[in-house]
This record gives C-alpha cells, sequence and structure tokens, in this order.
C-alpha cells in the first residue's frame, strides 16, 4: 500500500492522543504510583468509623502500608468491620493498634498503625484486637460541655 | 381559531421532531450496517481522520491550554480562601478530565469538524453527486457515511484526552510557574484524588459517547438536508444546535449514572 503524507499526519494524531491518554493515567492518575506488590489482609471491629471509606489510605509513622478494602456493619456485634488489605513487605505484631486518624483539621481520615511489642506477627486473615474509633467532634465537644456543667464550681471562701 | 391552530403548531412540532429522531436512528444503524466495506477500505478513513480529527488539533489543543490555564487562577483565588491552595492539582486534574475535556472538546469537534461534515454532505446532495452515485450503483451511505462516522469516533476520544492533558498542563504552567504552589503537593494530591478507572476511563467512555452522537448528528442533518444553498445553511446551523444541546444533556445523564454514591 502506498504511504502518504496524510498517513503520516493521521499516525502522528493517534500517536498523540494516545500518549495524552498514557500521560493522563501515569501522571495525572494513579496508575503509575499504585504499586502491585503483594498483600495480605486483615481485620478489625471498630465502634465508630466517623467518615472513612474504602480505599483510605493505613499508615503507620507516616508511612503508607495499605489500604481499606471493605467496611461492613456486623450485624452479630453492631459495629463497624473493616478488611484492611497490608503490603507484605511490612509485618506487624499481633497487639497492633489500630487508630483511625484524621490528616488536617478537616482532612481525609485513615488508619494509623501503632506496632506492639508482640513477638509474633499478623497474619492473612487474623483480626486486630485493639482498635480506636474516630474522634467524632460533636461527641467530644458534648462531653466537654457535660463535664464542665458536672464540674463543681469552686468556692472561694472570703477569709476573714 | 387562533387557539387551535398554536395547538396543532406545536402538535406538529413535536410529531416532526419524534419523526426525525426515528429517522436519524435508522441512519445510524445503516451506517452501521455498511461499515464492513469502509473497513476494508482504510484509506477513506484515514482521509477522513485527517479533515475532522487533524485538523481540530489546534482549536482542541488552544482551547485546553487556555481552559486549565483559568481553572488555575480561578482554582486558586478560591482555594486560598479556604487555606487549602495544595488541592489546586486535584481541582483542575479532576474538572478537566471528569466534565472539561470530554464536554468542551466535543462542543468544539462539533462546531470545527461536524459543521463541516453536515456542510459537505448537504453540497454533495445539492449538486446531485449523491444520487450519481446511486445511479452508479455506489452505496453512499458505505462510500460517504460509514468512514466519516468512523474517523469522528475514533478522533473523538483522542481530541478529549489531548484536551485534558493541555488543560492539566496549562494548569500547572499557572499554578506552579507562575503563582508559586508547591510542586509536589501539586502533583501529589492530583495523584491521590484521580482514579484511573473511576475518572479517566470514564471520561474516555463520555467523550466516545459524544463522538458517536454528534457525528451521527451532524452526517444525518447534511444527508437529510434540503437540496438548496438554504437547505445546507439551514442543516448546518441545526447540526451545531442540536449536538450542543446533545451534549449536555447526555453530560448530566452520564455524569448521573457514573458518578453517583462517591
Amino acid at each position: 500500500m502506498e504511504r502518504t503524507t496524510l498517513d503520516l499526519w493521521v499516525g502522528m494524531f493517534v500517536v498523540a492522543g494516545l500518549a495524552a491518554l498514557v500521560a493522563l493515567a501515569m501522571k495525572v492518575g494513579n496508575l503509575g504510583t499504585y504499586n502491585v506488590s503483594e498483600s495480605y489482609q486483615v481485620y478489625g471491629y471498630f465502634q465508630n468509623i466517623g467518615g472513612l471509606k474504602a480505599k483510605a489510605s493505613i499508615k503507620s509513622a507516616g508511612v503508607l502500608v495499605g489500604r481499606v478494602t471493605s467496611i461492613t456493619l456486623d450485624t452479630q456485634r453492631y459495629e463497624a468491620k473493616v478488611v484492611m488489605s497490608l503490603d507484605k513487605r511490612y509485618q506487624f505484631p499481633k497487639d497492633t493498634f489500630a487508630n483511625i486518624l484524621t490528616s488536617g483539621l478537616l482532612g481525609e481520615q485513615y488508619i494509623g498503625l501503632m506496632p506492639g511489642g508482640d513477638e509474633e506477627m499478623l497474619k492473612e486473615g487474623e483480626q486486630v484486637k485493639q482498635t480506636q474509633s474516630a474522634v467524632v467532634l460533636e461527641e467530644m465537644i458534648g462531653k466537654f460541655l457535660y463535664n464542665k456543667a458536672a464540674e463543681p464550681e469552686k468556692i472561694t471562701v472570703p477569709e476573714k | 381559531m387562533a387557539v387551535t391552530k398554536t395547538i396543532r403548531a406545536i402538535g406538529h412540532r413535536i410529531v416532526d421532531a419524534v419523526w426525525r429522531i426515528g429517522s436519524a436512528t435508522r441512519f445510524f444503524i445503516l451506517a452501521l450496517l455498511y461499515s464492513g466495506a469502509s473497513f476494508k477500505r482504510f484509506h477513506l478513513i484515514i482521509k477522513e481522520l485527517f479533515s475532522s480529527g487533524v485538523m481540530s488539533l489546534i482549536i482542541i489543543l488552544v482551547a485546553g491550554l487556555f481552559v486549565g490555564m483559568v481553572l488555575g487562577l480561578q482554582g486558586y483565588e478560591t482555594l486560598k480562601r479556604y487555606g487549602s491552595e495544595s488541592a489546586l492539582g486535584s481541582l483542575v486534574a479532576l474538572s478537566l478530565v471528569r466534565e472539561l475535556g470530554p464536554v468542551l472538546a466535543a462542543l468544539l469537534f462539533a462546531s470545527r469538524a461536524g459543521s463541516a461534515m453536515t456542510a459537505e454532505i448537504g453540497l454533495m446532495k445539492a449538486t446531485e453527486q449523491i444520487s450519481a452515485m446511486e445511479m452508479m450503483a455506489v452505496n453512499p451511505i458505505a462510500r460517504i457515511v460509514a468512514p466519516r462516522f468512523w474517523a469522528g469516533v475514533i478522533s473523538m476520544p483522542l481530541l478529549a484526552a489531548l484536551f485534558s492533558a493541555v488543560g492539566v498542563f496549562g494548569g500547572y504552567l499557572v499554578g506552579v510557574v507562575q503563582i508559586g504552589v508547591d510542586e509536589g503537593s501539586f502533583w501529589a494530591q492530583m495523584q491521590a484524588a484521580v482514579d484511573f478507572r473511576e475518572d479517566i476511563l470514564n471520561g474516555v467512555l463520555k467523550s466516545f459517547v459524544f463522538g458517536t452522537v454528534v457525528t451521527v448528528i451532524a452526517l444525518f442533518e447534511g444527508y437529510d438536508a434540503q437540496a438548496t444553498a438554504e437547505g445546507v445553511s439551514g442543516a448546518t446551523t441545526r447540526t451545531v444546535v442540536n449536538s450542543s444541546l446533545a451534549i449536555l444533556m447526555l453530560d448530566f445523564v452520564l455524569t448521573a449514572i457514573m458518578f453517583r454514591g462517591n
């Protein structure tokens, strides 16, 4: 088949379009940063997850170590069951403490892992026993006001 | 009776619109049926890709750059009030990839390439080239319509991707280079916010749908135009108006389906 300059222009157009798509995927999207290293799953029960969403990050000492896979309500205990998928490279002791934290004052919520001192490590499908719920601002304000009201006023006895 | 006359006129318009939608759908199916022949003669599609895709490149690239730059400026001014200038990257990228890229590229494509298609086919009809083809037992749908249809469908997602990519670069130029938002947080927040499947692929899907709709409207209006100078000009206007309306309405429907509940 004859090759024409038309073909060259159209070829350049198609290549540029596909390159733009790849650039969007790699540089703008999360495909470049998404490492497909092997992972293992653990779960934990939280009394209140606040605004935690699936795919939220899991960090330990500020380093991203995994993602939240799913969040469901366990109707046996009426607590949120959060399944976490952690990177195989990072092993955590059995008595690791899982906290729901907020990045910044209004930022998104993530799970922070605080490793304990146990010799044995968490394995696939095991439960993180120690968890702490998200801090709900309204509850905190409510508690604060309640405590303030319950506090007996200091009576200063005038000295004679 | 003036009242019955008005009611009759309204009814007539509605019936006419439904009629046209029906014929456009039949036309679309015919174009799909006869596209097998046009894939065998691929050079026809290449020629149309050049005239609708490559020739639209300049307007798409320039428009994308400036839309991105405006987004960078306006986004910065707004985000500054909340002290979250670092979210500028995700604002620019999300609005471009999800909405502005597909929609604006399709609007530009409709007025740049769609109107040209309608005028071309309408003039072919006015100068009786289409009847001449039928006389020579050449199917005009397979020879004229199908290659243009596929050229439009192929080039639209590519143009939209280029629009978004150039737009993000424009936002980077204004936000990071000119205003001085931190470069690291600009890209990091963007990458954290934009999901490949949910945002980028849905944007591509959107532009694919828009490309199909715009090309079908443009080709149908041209093929359906009255074979006069006035008829061709009216058909060209209808192409731009109808496809712009179709893009914006479809965009709402597609957005409601794709991004609900996130």
